[in-house]
């Protein structure tokens, strides 16, 4: 279980990202977070494995306080958050297994990582993991050779092979299209069930969030503006979140951009025949 | 839309100011230029000048036929200038890669001190021609091939130092995020998340720094550090036009090989 008491963030420059937030995450659940760019969505999750460095409040998980630790107690912690990327970050010269075995880096010693000699155990977990994602095939392929969807389920597994007890999934699908879009968030989210993994998730894309979260928490200026289920986010609650738009109308674009683009695809196979 | 009728037919790159300044500009450079020619002449002795076409084709006459038989002094002396290059190098590159890393500024452990110092070694070692590096050297360890070696090492820290720690600072920070996101610790995230993304450019620096070391390390034996400039200087001295004809091919060879397999080299790499 996650818990967040009174996160505030105010970078030097006086920007106040996070006022305040207080929230509880329990096991098993996969949270989803929106908001308008800037309203501190990426700063609070970085808050809370301490990529970003918090100016006050608790993260409590488990019954660890986070933002008390040292050094090297944090680095011990940050093993149990596994964390997915907007852009994938996988170190895109290494190969897909060296990605997922990264994983292990906060468990093994630095010969270990240096000579790539991972124990037995944490390998066989990485072929298993890479099969989970479908990737088995790929192992020994570098990074920079696979397309988008199929990086982020390297990152997927990489932050997989970290054991974690919590996932912190920033705009996992920000740099995809559509179909492989949805592919994703259905492989995360079957993933956090199986395991009873608890997620955060930040996402932009309203309907694809409903589609898939089972919490939905609105922020807006760094505050928690909507917590609730899919289904109460309302034209109200879209209102508080991003202020005022007409939100049918977008829908309804929405639903145009999807037939337009299967319109598009019919022909280009039309095309290609 | 503002609520405009007639919009301009005139717009121009420069401000009026602007195009002041750039006259201004290249009437300074020409006078500079003008200046430059007159300082440069003063003491110009124009009867050598007009004498030089005749000097050059006499040197030339001498230098040709090359004597060939000559080459079987120099297999020695060229193999100890790509030693001096190729050892140079190395040793260049053992001393520039802690200090690029103590130099960038996303790795440097101290900005305040080390930081600074680490830059200091870079510009020092870049300010020096390795012919004066020679110098210096032959003068405290004596003359030979080590002189030489240490001053193409010493000329190489600055070069390799320099261009590998802004690769290191250009390195994508994302990576590096997500490998600390793991628990990594220091030396893990410097393993796995800068050096591979560095990797490539390391190699090709490695390979052009030792490519202009075997140009730098022919002249070194000038100087008295070894290598293949003892045998050009000695044929100079000896106003041995044939032989000093052998040294200059036999150079241009090595170059053209030298660069050739650094192409192919850094080609295979990026």
């Amino acid at each position: 279980m996650l818990m967040l008491e009174g996160l505030s963030k105010t970078y030097k420059t006086g920007d106040a990202a996070l006022r305040d937030v207080s929230l509880t995450v329990p096991k098993g659940q996969i949270m989803g977070l929106i908001g308008p760019s800037g309203a501190g969505k990426s700063t609070l999750i970085r808050c809370i494995n301490r990529l970003v460095e918090p100016t006050g409040g608790k993260v409590v998980l488990g019954d660890v306080d986070l933002v008390r630790l040292g050094k090297a107690d944090l680095r011990r912690q940050r093993r149990r958050i596994g964390m997915i990327f907007q852009e994938y970050a996988l170190v895109e010269r290494l190969t897909v297994m060296e990605n997922v075995l990264s994983g292990r880096l906060g468990y093994v010693p630095f010969w270990r990582s240096f000579l790539r000699k991972y124990p037995p155990a944490d390998i066989q977990r990485a072929y298993q993991l890479l099969d989970r994602v479908g990737l088995m095939e790929h192992a020994d392929k570098r990074a920079d050779a696979l397309s988008g969807g199929q990086r982020q389920r390297v990152g997927i597994a990489r932050a997989l092979a970290q054991d974690p007890e919590l996932l912190l999934v920033d705009e996992p699908t920000a740099s995809l299209d559509p179909k492989t879009s949805r592919q994703i968030m259905r492989l995360l989210t079957e993933i956090c069930a199986e395991r009873g993994l608890p997620a955060i998730v930040n996402i932009h894309d309203v309907p694809l969030a409903q589609q898939f979260m089972q919490r939905i928490v609105g922020l807006r200026a760094g505050q928690v503006v909507f917590d609730g289920t899919p289904d109460q986010l309302t034209h109200e609650a879209l209102t508080a979140i991003y202020g005022a738009e007409d939100w049918n109308e977008m829908r309804r674009g929405d639903e145009e951009q999807t037939r337009a683009e299967a319109d598009a695809r019919d022909r280009m196979a039309a095309l290609a025949r | 839309m503002t609520e405009i009728t007639h919009y301009s037919q005139v717009w121009s790159y420069r401000t009026p100011r602007g195009r002041l300044l750039l006259w201004g500009g290249w009437v300074a450079l020409v006078a500079l230029f003008v200046w430059c020619w007159q300082l440069m002449t003063k003491d110009t002795i124009w009867f050598f000048v007009a004498d030089a076409p005749r000097q050059a084709a006499d040197i030339g006459g001498r230098m040709v036929p090359p004597r060939w038989s000559y080459m079987d002094e120099l297999w020695g002396p060229l193999w100890d200038t790509i030693n001096i290059a190729t050892l140079g190098t190395l040793g260049g590159v053992i001393m520039a890669v802690p200090v690029a890393f103590l130099a960038a500024r996303n790795t440097t452990p101290s900005a305040l001190i080390l930081q600074p110092v680490a830059l200091f070694i870079i510009v020092a070692s870049r300010s020096i021609n390795s012919l004066i590096w020679a110098l210096l050297l032959v003068a405290i360890i004596g003359p030979g091939l080590l002189a030489g070696i240490v001053a193409i090492a010493l000329r190489s820290i600055g070069f390799i130092g320099k261009l590998l720690y802004e690769a290191i600072e250009e390195t994508d920070a994302k990576q590096i995020e997500a490998i600390e996101a793991t628990g990594a610790s220091r030396a893990q995230v410097l393993s796995y998340g800068i050096v591979p993304q560095i990797m490539p450019t390391f190699w090709g620096i490695t390979v052009f720094r030792w490519d202009i070391n075997i140009r730098e390390s022919t002249i070194l034996g000038l100087v008295g550090a070894g290598g293949i400039g003892l045998k050009l200087q000695a044929s100079l001295n000896t106003l041995a036009w044939s032989q000093v004809s052998v040294i200059l091919l036999l150079i241009l060879a090595t170059v053209v090989l030298s660069e050739w397999v650094s192409a192919r080299m850094r080609h295979a790499i990026i």
